[in-house]
């Protein structure tokens, strides 16, 4: 398939994969220690399993998988919120597709479902729209939910809906910022990362600029990185570089994609809708001051929050998860007390487990198969 | 079929004709529009000795079905599918395939079915004569007879619009012996075609995704394949079709009944182009999609190439691929090699493939 299989040529694989070998035997880290490289995006830890990469690298190098994934970070308060608003008669409630089994205190939106509430799931903000226009005598709720990869659409539909003058259409925000969430694992005390993969479609918006601090704050190097798994390696490939040249800097290997200033009319947009919230709570880390969006004051009339009593009840992470430590890296996966046994993808106690871009889910699914093989064996 | 009055027979009786363009509750009250419904819609395609009783049952006898082979396999199964028609299919051709091949991959000879609808008020008489008459071509293709049936008819919302039950009998070859006990490590796994068409295709048909790729469902009776399949080579191992779960499905059920691990080359898997980009933009793994009309066996590794062959000759194998093995370690887990040189396990599939967000 063009424009695909370019991007997953094996024989290239091969080659970055000895360029990475002979690399890090000149880090002077690694004669201690593994290096522990984050990839903040849940796409990337998609590709990562689905093509086998952890496997590819050498044993120095480790990937952790980070807090990307925005239908894994949600807490379940909000999902309870979701399921009051989609029972509301009269209301149709549309959502993408993953995040109709993210569980809530009570039930998910699947078992809302089932028990009666209209939950349809779309594919674009857009899609809600047009059920709008089509069902006047009923208020259509879109679930706005992603990193800045997805606020644009749902910035451009409300945009639309106030364009066009529809009024039965509303949006339940629960949008969230890259940056302040990478800071406040930046600042947690047991940091031990060594250099991040930064996410490719959220820097398609945002630029790169946004992702300076890191170097200069933190001393950590950053590559913006794209989705395929040739991406992957070269730009794991681009922070070993770094680091034994002893670099910092924030590189983009994702340069068909992403500018450096990022989309300006995408984020034009997103200003004109939406304005940050004093705090968020994420599902696994806690509250993060600014990593959320609200809707601004001028478009209260497409805000469901506004439109509808939601309870808002702040729902603690059930007390055995170690879905937090996953994400700094400081254990794996597999090594939660709960994983596999209390916590799986049919019945997900912690955010990681939810979608298969949470990185338990994805070790669930795709198998951490070190565990079930010799390394050397995966290696031809 | 309702009983008939004892004194009319078959001879005699004028056949029925609905005149009206949509089933409405008359039409599952027992009375003269029911039976007008049954003729017209579905006597007048499946016509066979053994059906135009209308009795309560079917009666077969009993030395026919031995001349076959040694053992009966019995099946059923429900079909309920939307929209009811799809590119290179519909409900009704579907029905009866799916039943055809639920015996066809135990080994047995398909030989007659039974249809049970449920419709729900409201929906066009044509659209029932379309997939009645594709029901009875279906059939007809496959060597196999619908020989009993039954209507109801329920109000609107008590059903989505017509759901279909087939049941079926056949008779398994004397000898042939085929399932997951059978097989050995080194064993060679093959595929008769492209994989996950029919997912695809009813996914692409319920139309609220906007693409514009043509992908037809693969439904087909699978008998003559493995007919031919097993004329070459007794010797089977394990027949399966890879239906809801698609191959991973398959594949990890191989594993888990044997012991034995699974090593599958994705290179090898057949997927068409069009499948693999809808895969790509939706967030989907083809190996889950759903078939109508394919096989997965495994076979000794010294019978590859004549199974292969046997396979590649049929109109509908010509795809066939080897695709993987059984192999000693991991034990029953299912492991592939990626295109990207990498390796991966395949899982069974958790709760129904949502899209992913982004």
């Amino acid at each position: 398939m063009k424009f695909v299989d370019e991007f997953r040529d094996a024989y290239k694989a091969r080659i970055l994969r000895a360029e990475i070998e002979r690399l890090v035997g000149r880090i002077e880290i690694c004669r201690y220690r593994p290096l522990q490289i984050m990839e903040v995006c849940g796409g990337h830890t998609h590709t990562i399993f689905r093509y086998g990469i952890s496997q590819m690298l050498p044993d120095a190098v480790e990937l952790v998988h980070g807090p990307g994934c925005p239908v894994c970070v949600l807490p379940m308060g909000r999902v309870d919120d979701c399921v009051a608003i989609a029972e509301v008669p009269g209301v149709i409630f549309t959502t993408f597709g993953d995040a109709m089994r993210v569980p809530g205190s009570r039930k998910s939106l699947m078992q809302a479902k089932a028990d009666g509430a209209d939950v349809r799931m779309i594919y674009s903000p857009l899609d809600a729209l047009e059920l709008a226009r089509r069902h006047p005598c009923n208020e259509i709720v879109f679930f706005g939910l992603g990193f800045e990869t997805t606020m644009p659409s749902t910035a451009l539909t409300v945009l639309q809906a106030e364009a066009e003058g529809i009024e039965n259409f509303s949006i339940f925000c629960n949008h969230i910022t890259i940056i302040p969430t990478i800071k406040a694992i930046l600042d947690s005390p047991d940091l031990r990362l060594d250099g991040f993969l930064g996410p490719g479609h959220v820097s398609m918006v945002i630029g790169t600029r946004p992702y300076e601090f890191i170097p200069m704050l933190y001393g950590r190097p950053v590559v913006v990185a794209g989705f395929e798994p040739l991406d992957i390696l070269q730009s794991i490939w681009m922070v070993l570089r770094q680091l034994s040249e002893k670099r910092q800097e924030v590189e983009n290997q994702y340069r068909r994609i992403v500018p450096r200033d990022g989309n300006a009319a995408a984020l034009g947009a997103i200003n004109r809708v939406f304005e940050l919230r004093e705090f968020f709570e994420w599902r696994g880390l806690g509250s993060i001051d600014h990593s959320g969006v609200r809707m601004r004051r001028s478009y209260a009339r497409y805000d469901a929050e506004k439109k509808f009593a939601v309870p808002a009840v702040s729902i603690a992470d059930p007390k055995a998860c170690q879905c937090g430590e996953v994400l700094k890296g400081v254990i794996k996966p597999h090594q939660c007390k709960v994983f596999g046994t209390a916590c799986t993808p049919e019945t997900p106690l912690g955010a990681l487990m939810v979608s298969t871009e949470g990185a338990c889910a994805a070790y669930y699914q795709y198998g951490a198969i070190g565990e079930l093989l010799e390394r050397k064996a995966a290696m031809p | 079929m309702s009983r008939q009055d004892g004194l009319t027979t078959k001879s005699f009786r004028r056949r029925g004709t609905v005149s009206v363009p949509k089933v409405t509750l008359a039409h599952g009250g027992g009375g003269q529009a029911m039976r007008d419904l049954i003729d017209d819609v579905f006597i007048s395609c499946f016509d066979n000795p053994l059906l135009a009783n209308l009795d309560d049952q079917a009666r077969l006898s009993l030395s026919d079905l031995t001349r076959d082979g040694d053992r009966l396999a019995f099946t059923t199964d429900s079909y309920v599918v939307d929209p009811l028609e799809f590119p290179g299919g519909d409900i009704g051709k579907l029905a009866v395939a799916g039943t055809i091949n639920d015996l066809a991959v135990g080994g047995a000879r398909p030989l007659h079915l039974s249809c049970a609808v449920i419709i729900e008020e409201g929906i066009e008489v044509d659209l029932l004569r379309r997939l009645a008459r594709s029901m009875a071509a279906t059939a007809a293709a496959a060597g196999v007879t619908i020989i009993t049936g039954d209507t109801k008819v329920v109000g609107r919302g008590a059903c989505d619009k017509l759901f279909i039950t087939t049941s079926g009998i056949g008779v398994i070859r004397a000898g042939l012996d085929t399932g997951p006990h059978r097989i050995r490590q080194g064993d060679a796994v093959i595929v008769s075609g492209w994989l996950g068409d029919h997912g695809a295709a009813i996914l692409n048909a319920r139309g609220d995704l906007a693409l514009s790729a043509s992908i037809a469902s693969d439904c087909a009776p699978l008998n003559g394949l493995i007919d031919d399949l097993l004329a070459v080579c007794p010797e089977v191992r394990f027949i399966r079709d890879p239906t809801r779960g698609g191959l991973a499905s398959v594949v990890n059920e191989i594993a888990e009944a044997t012991g034995l691990g699974i090593e599958l080359d994705e290179a090898s898997i057949p997927i068409r182009p069009e499948v693999r980009g809808m895969c790509e933009i939706l967030g989907l793994d083809p190996l889950y999609l759903a078939n109508e009309g394919k096989v997965v066996c495994v076979v000794a590794q010294d019978a590859t190439e004549l199974a292969l062959a046997a396979l590649q000759r049929h109109a509908i194998g010509a795809k066939a691929s080897v695709i993987g093995r059984a192999v000693a370690e991991p034990r029953g887990r299912v492991i592939m090699e990626t295109t990207f040189g990498g390796r991966r396990i395949v899982d069974m599939l958790i709760g129904e493939q949502l899209p992913r967000i982004c």
